[in-house]
């Protein structure tokens, strides 16, 4: 029932609905799509109980679908995100994000001050590493920035 | 192997490390071969360095080659604020190859992603310096015979020591068995131990630093530096804890050999200079051969 309320309250007509993001990277997930700069009609649900992430985020976003490599940004935060594409009402076309398989190539920030792509005008890029949560390697400073010290450029 | 960067220790499978080892003997046979005349090597110390640099010059020199460059940052271009592309970019037109020292972690990498001429990294910051690397391995063959099967004790700072995390990595090929001595403090990080797990390696770890070392076949010692610690009491606690003494090789194997990268403080007293385990100063003169065959390698002339 309480499911059916939350969709009654916020269901948008066209546009993205992105779900299982986990509640403390929500802000991280604005940032990185740029959804503090655009002025589309926003809901965001946040500290919604889940059973898989404790607690999570919603974000629906009206009128608006996102190109495959722009949601695959969030990934580095939100690897379980699912995103529902909204056409008149109804779901038209479901998408989960993917992980990059390779490089992550001027995204994120390395956490090493001493990081040449943190004292020169150098393109960060990282090797991806699955450990339990996702970790990215430096191909610069080979130093490890691991998920709580993410800073999404 | 020709034309390839060396940035880190890493860029090498084991087969070129053993290849580099090779060459290094036959020019510790024949050091005198004009093999690099008419070739300019670079030489961009952009933070002094001046024992890596004279083992670079002097084998270049001894190869008949020429060297360009500059020992320190101050007196070059770099200090008007040019970019390290703009710099490598150039310097690239004068040289065959740049050997370049950086106090900034992947200034190394990033130079060999823009340069069209292959760099050898003499050390960016607390990141990587191969040759280095290299240099001891080849001291360790030299004096051991070979790499396979050897017991390595690695003494004093292996937190902050990219020396010594280097030549555990490289060491990982040839099958040995590591004792860690160090202070609570200055432990080997979490990450080389699991790297260490998951190839099968065997490690033991010591904070106190005694006759354990009687099985060893090679003591590296590295520097205890008072700024590591947070709590300058811990560091008064420590410092005269991993000092090596001439009585302590007493009942050590007579394969055994000390190595360190120097410059040194105190942690090796100079009463076991005289000592024939004592091999640091040898390792130095080791730098030159090595470097020999890194320089003629990467540039396809052996
Ligand atoms: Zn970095």
């Amino acid at each position: 029932m309480n499911a059916k309320i939350e969709l009654k309250v916020s269901a948008i007509k066209d546009g993205t609905v992105i779900d299982h993001i986990p509640a403390k990277d929500l802000f991280k997930v604005v940032a990185i799509l740029g959804l503090d700069h655009i002025d589309n009609a926003i809901t965001i649900g946040n500290n919604l109980e889940s059973a898989k992430l404790g607690k999570k985020a919603i974000i629906k976003i009206s009128d608006k679908f996102f190109e495959t490599e722009e949601i695959n940004k969030i990934a580095l935060v939100a690897p379980e995100a699912k995103l529902n594409i909204i056409r008149d009402y109804q779901v038209v076309e479901k998408k989960v994000v993917e992980t990059p398989k390779e490089m992550v190539i001027g995204i994120a920030k390395c956490m090493n001050p001493k990081c040449i792509t943190n004292n020169d005008k150098v393109t960060t890029k990282f090797t991806v590493l699955h450990e339990e949560e996702l970790a990215l390697k430096c191909v610069y400073c080979e130093k490890i920035t691991d998920h709580d010290h993410m800073v999404i450029l | 192997m020709k034309n390839k960067s060396l940035v880190s220790i890493q860029d090498y499978s084991k087969e070129e490390i053993l290849r580099i080892l090779d060459l290094a003997a036959e020019f510790e046979k024949n050091p005198h071969q004009r093999l690099l005349e008419g070739y300019v090597i670079a030489s961009l110390f952009f933070e002094p360095s001046t024992r890596t640099r004279l083992s670079f010059e002097s084998a270049v020199n001894r190869l008949g080659g020429r060297i360009i460059g500059f020992s320190e940052a101050g007196t070059s271009s770099v200090s008007k604020g040019e970019s390290l592309k703009d710099t490598i970019l150039t310097v690239a037109n004068y040289s065959d190859l740049i050997v370049m020292r950086h106090p900034i972690e992947g200034s190394a990498r990033y130079a060999s992603e823009v340069s069209p001429v292959p760099i050898v990294n003499a050390g960016d910051g607390a990141n990587q310096h191969p040759t280095q690397t290299l240099l001891d391995l080849y001291s360790i063959k030299s004096t051991q015979g070979k790499l396979e099967d050897l017991n390595i004790f690695l003494v004093g700072d292996l937190k902050y020591g990219r020396t010594v995390h280097s030549l555990m990595m490289a060491m990982t090929h040839f099958n040995p068995v590591f004792h860690f001595v160090a202070p609570e403090e200055l432990k080997m990080p979490v990450e080389y131990k699991s790297y260490l797990d998951n190839l099968g390696i065997q490690y033991y770890e010591h904070t106190d630093f005694t006759d354990y070392i009687d099985n060893a076949d090679i003591v590296y010692m590295t520097r205890v530096q008072r700024e590591r610690f947070s709590d300058p009491m811990e560091y008064e606690k420590v410092k005269n804890v991993y000092i090596l003494k001439n009585e302590m090789l007493k009942n050590t194997r007579e394969n055994m050999r000390v190595l360190h990268p120097l410059p040194r403080v105190n942690e090796i007293s100079e009463d076991v200079d005289n000592n024939p385990k004592a091999y640091y100063f040898t390792q130095a003169l080791n730098g030159v051969y090595t470097r020999m065959a890194i320089i003629t390698s990467i540039l396809g002339i052996k």
